[in-house]
């Protein structure tokens, strides 16, 4: 599965900058970043490389940092390419925590990835014609 | 003044009252408390040798600690059946501490809150609307029986429903109101709501006390109000309200120094310091039956105001109650430990025990909002988790002090630290023009 970046933010001024700044400074690249968020405070969703060191530097600098299962597939990069893989997984009764798509540059197919509380949604997307995607896929993966 | 005669007493007359009662009482606690018979025993204090006031120095201090341990009847001085009441502090540090009273205390206590309202300028014509509670809390039954003994008409309303309080006040013609400074805003501020103005109505004296207020809150009050508002002082511990009060002169308060001796001491070396200087109070009953206290350490910190006052009173004044020797806060009346905070945290994984209280000021009450660290190393990913964690620290957190707080979740060591310890408590009450 893939390793995501979970931290958590204050949701006031410079806080995003300082995470991104001490990513940028252990020469840490980011691949796709989701910010979910409430009045007070809010979660960024981070695929980077070398995700554990990531988790170690945010953390070393006083960040609440986690690494957080998820999976992700890729998907035609046309109209409806999301909503077919929903339905995929809508038909096998598989309910998705939270969802984000990015499309990597080459621009051919969108990467959606979900966060799933089910063992098997993985094997379902496959079964539906979906590539489930690996870590050397996204990123440049490390050891926990 | 409702007992001239011991109000205005000479100095040299009420020094040797007050030694005559003194050596009384410390033979009878020797006697009659265990507590209070190793503590003298341990510390080498023979009762019997004390021949002056100034030989205080030598009794050992009774704390918090002390009564706490003996809950509920340890430290009672007087067999159960001459207890005739019980009250209790409205700590809520898990213990709560609980004094008892025999008819004498009863009737004594009385007669000093009927001192407490003369020295505010109520007299037996007047009508009081006692707001402060009803019940363990000292302050409701305390200033009723000193409003009857003064013969006033006394309603006693308890705390609570705002509204009718309003009513009370315009349709009964209430002149003396009795209750915390931060009610007595709220009241006003109802009354406006309500298309009454406050100023318009008969009431003309604020009795208030049981929590600390500042100058910019009494003008605020008298302003809002048309009164003259009155700072009174008391602990559950000593007595309840009654132990000191303002004249209408409102420039300090008077120790009823006939029952109680106040000393100020420097909380680190214990010492007393002089007249003027500021240092924790520190209280002796001196008539009290059911549970005298000896040298009780109030935790308060004032001083003594040393000069004569004009009223003809000659029971020194202590001024306003500045602040607190311990990291005691009182929110909207109710006493509250950080440390209960810190405690909450600790049983409640997500969360680190790092927090800062902020206090200000909604309107007339006081608003809590407690900024609690996100653990550094809690798994999660959602909105709705933090969420969930912040309504738990908040439900905890607020079964624990019986205060509503707000809860803000904050990043891991974001809450400034001086020499590795947070600042557990910013108050900015006072800097809103609030109390």
């Amino acid at each position: 599965m893939i390793q995501q970046l979970s931290v958590f933010l204050e949701n006031s001024a410079g806080h995003l900058g300082e995470l991104t700044r001490a990513l940028g400074d252990a020469s840490i690249n980011m691949h796709a970043l989701m910010v979910a968020d409430t009045e007070e405070f809010g979660v960024a969703r981070i695929i980077a490389d070398e995700p554990h060191r990531a988790k170690e530097v945010l953390s070393a600098i006083g960040f609440s940092a986690t690494l957080t299962p998820v999976t992700a597939v890729e998907v035609p990069n046309r109209p409806g390419g999301l909503a077919d893989v929903l339905e995929s997984l809508g038909n096998a009764g598989i309910n998705i925590e939270y969802a984000y798509c990015f499309v990597e540059p080459r621009g051919e197919c969108a990467i959606d990835v979900f966060k799933i509380d089910n063992d098997t949604a993985e094997q379902v997307l496959q079964d539906s014609g979906y590539r489930v995607l690996v870590p050397e896929d996204l990123y440049s993966p490390d050891a926990g | 003044m409702y007992q001239p005669e011991l109000e205005s007493m000479p100095r040299h007359e009420l020094e040797a009252l007050q030694l005559t009662r003194l050596k009384e009482l410390l033979a009878t606690v020797y006697e009659r408390v265990p507590l209070y018979r190793k503590k003298f025993d341990s510390a080498g204090f023979n009762p019997m040798s004390l021949t002056s006031l100034a030989d205080l120095r030598n009794v050992p201090f009774t704390v918090k600690d002390d009564m706490r341990s003996a809950y509920p009847f340890g430290m009672f001085a007087a067999p159960l059946r001459d207890i005739v009441r019980v009250h209790s502090s409205s700590g809520t540090t898990g213990q709560i501490t609980v004094v008892g009273y025999t008819k004498g205390d009863i009737d004594r206590w009385a007669d000093l809150m009927a001192r407490t309202y003369v020295s505010a300028g109520a007299t037996a014509d007047d009508i009081v609307q006692v707001t402060y509670g009803y019940g363990l809390f000292t302050g409701g039954l305390g200033a009723h029986y000193g409003s009857e003994r003064l013969g006033a008409l006394t309603v006693p309303v308890s705390g609570g429903n705002t509204k009718r309080q309003v009513q009370i006040l315009r349709d009964f013609g209430v002149t003396v109101l009795a209750c915390t400074p931060s009610y007595a805003i709220l009241i006003g501020e109802t009354a406006k709501e309500m298309g009454v103005d406050p100023k318009e109505l008969p009431l003309r004296v604020g009795v208030f006390g049981a929590e600390p207020w500042s100058e910019n809150m009494r003008r605020q009050i008298e302003e809002l109000l048309g009164i003259t508002a009155i700072d009174i002082y008391g602990l559950s511990e000593v007595m309840g309200p009654g132990v000191a009060a303002e004249c209408v002169h409102q420039h300090g308060l008077h120790v009823f120094e006939d029952h109680f001796l106040i000393e100020i001491i420097d909380s680190e070396t214990l010492e007393a310091v002089p007249d003027g200087t500021y240092g924790e109070v520190v209280f002796t009953t001196l008539t009290k039956e059911g549970i005298p206290v000896i040298r009780y350490r109030t935790r308060d910190i004032s001083r003594i105001i040393p000069e004569p006052c004009v009223c003809g009173r000659t029971f020194r004044r202590m001024e306003r109650i500045t602040g607190r020797t311990d990291d005691m806060l009182i929110i909207r009346g109710v006493n509250v430990f950080p440390s209960q905070i810190e405690q909450v945290l600790a049983g409640v994984p997500g969360v680190a025990p790092h927090f800062q209280v902020v206090l200000t000021k909604k309107g007339a009450l006081d608003n809590v909002e407690v900024q609690v660290e996100v653990a550094a190393d809690f798994a999660f990913d959602e909105v709705r988790e933090l969420e969930r964690l912040q309504r738990r620290v908040k439900g905890e957190i607020e079964s624990a002090l019986a205060v509503s707080v707000a809860v803000r979740l904050v990043e891991p060591k974001s809450i400034a630290r001086s020499e590795g310890k947070a600042k557990r408590v910013v108050d900015l009450r006072d800097q809103q023009g609030g109390a």
